[in-house]
């Protein structure tokens, strides 16, 4: 029940990826998740996604952005326009990060 | 405040030059142009059109400078292709003014992404400009990747090991602050213990009387937070130039020309030499701002402030680059 509820949030989350490959994803423990950067926010602002998976940032911004574990878990370096970052969360668990450069943005991955 | 051809506000105001009561807004949009003049209590503010009228002592001091900013070298998005040229432009501007600026302050973002070779053009540039001598503090952008180490290299001689800074010039107190340090998430722009400490201290034996003039990248009072225009701990440091009767604030980042006086204050945000911002809250980010390419110049600027010794006043001039 639990990784279904994570899937069914992960599907609701993230445009263009059907509700059954996303299942199948969280099932093999591999899925990968894009977070967007457009117009200084992280889109979704709240990820929910299964232990093994892997996030995707890309920053659509003009601007350069960073992405930054609050507890210092992870740290990209300084993305410009249209690079990305990712990382893999092996743990569950709570894990809020924000742009270094600017600190208004903020967003959590959820790790179920 | 553009739009008049003269404002004239006056307050009430204190023996010891401070007003809690007294509050004056107003705001200079970039590509419009004013002339300010601080003197006590009393703040008159021209258009840069009223200019010729006025006589040489009130709009020349006997120490002008000029602050530029955000010259983001290396952006080359639509909303400005050629950072360099307009950087360019910033410098021929300041090299045709009528009184030539004893020096320059640049108040951060240099560069677009700390890059060594946007260092060097920029470096490269300004070598052009008539002033030689240029003090700077650190914008977010220059501290990317190595929380600053080689922005301290390059511009940090004589700083103490977080950056920060004072000089004296013809009887002002000029002190440079790094506010885009360790900034915290959900935050805004921050000084820090440390900073504070040398504050207090670098001011405990100033005269009342000495002009104080603070420059920093992100403001120093509240812009707008909610995009991340203000510093944390700033009231904690305007705290300690509380005495002193004349303190000018001058900060960068917002891209615009803003100004507003609290009491004792005077603060104003310099236009960027590269690209413009919206205006706080009116569009969904404050990411570069495209215009029409025969209107950039009108929206980017530098600033000139003269300052008239004895008579404690500032006058900060911004000036588009058209």
């Amino acid at each position: 029940m639990a990784v279904l509820t994570a899937a069914l949030v992960i599907a609701l989350g993230t445009l263009g990826i059907g509700q059954r490959s996303v299942l199948a994803g969280a099932q093999q423990k591999a899925e990968t998740t894009e977070v967007k950067i457009d117009n200084f926010s992280f889109g979704p602002g709240t990820l929910t996604i299964p232990v093994g998976a892997t996030v995707t940032w890309t920053n659509r911004d003009d601007i350069p952005h960073t992405v930054v574990s609050t507890d210092g878990v992870f740290k990209s370096k300084v993305l410009d326009t249209d690079e990305k970052f990712s990382f893999t969360f092996s743990k569950a668990g709570t894990y809020p990060y924000f742009c270094s450069i600017h600190p208004k943005m903020t967003g959590k991955v959820i790790v179920q | 405040m553009a739009g008049k051809t003269k404002d004239e506000i006056q307050y009430d105001h204190n023996h010891d030059g401070i007003d809690r009561r007294g509050f004056l807004k107003c705001m200079a949009w970039a590509g419009t142009g004013a002339l300010c003049v601080m003197s006590g209590g009393v703040l008159k503010s021209y258009s840069l059109s009223r200019l010729p009228e006025m006589s040489s002592k009130e709009a020349l001091g006997e120490l002008s400078f000029v602050q530029i900013s955000d010259s983001h070298m290396g952006f080359n998005k639509p909303a400005n292709p050629d950072v360099a040229g307009t950087l360019k432009a910033a410098v021929d501007k300041i090299n045709a003014l009528s009184a030539a600026p004893e020096f320059m302050l640049h108040t951060g973002d240099i560069s677009h992404l700390s890059k060594p070779e946007e260092f060097d053009t920029v470096d490269q540039i300004l070598k052009g400009a008539k002033p030689s001598d240029v003090f700077y503090v650190p914008g977010e952008h220059d501290v990317l990747n190595d929380d600053g180490k080689q922005f301290l290299e390059r511009y940090g001689k004589g700083s103490k090991s977080g950056g920060w800074y004072s000089f004296d010039k013809k009887g002002a107190h000029f002190i440079g602050l790094v506010n885009v340090m360790n900034l915290k998430a959900g935050g805004l722009g921050t000084l820090g213990h440390e900073q504070l400490e040398w504050l207090e201290d670098d001011v405990k034996h100033l005269k009342h009387s000495t002009p104080i003039v603070v420059f920093a990248h992100i403001p120093l009072w509240s812009v707008y937070p909610e995009w991340g225009w203000g510093t944390e701990d700033s009231a904690q440091a305007l705290a300690y130039l509380k005495k002193f009767g004349s303190v000018t604030v001058l900060n960068g980042h917002i891209h615009q020309t803003m100004q507003k006086v609290e009491g004792n204050v005077t603060f104003h945000t310099a236009a960027s030499t590269a690209f413009p911002q919206p205006q706080p809250g009116k569009a969904d980010s404050p990411g570069p701002m495209k215009v029409p390419a025969e209107q950039l110049k009108s929206v980017l600027g530098i600033t000139d402030v003269n300052y008239v010794q004895g008579q404690h006043a500032l006058a900060v001039v911004d000036s588009t680059l058209a």
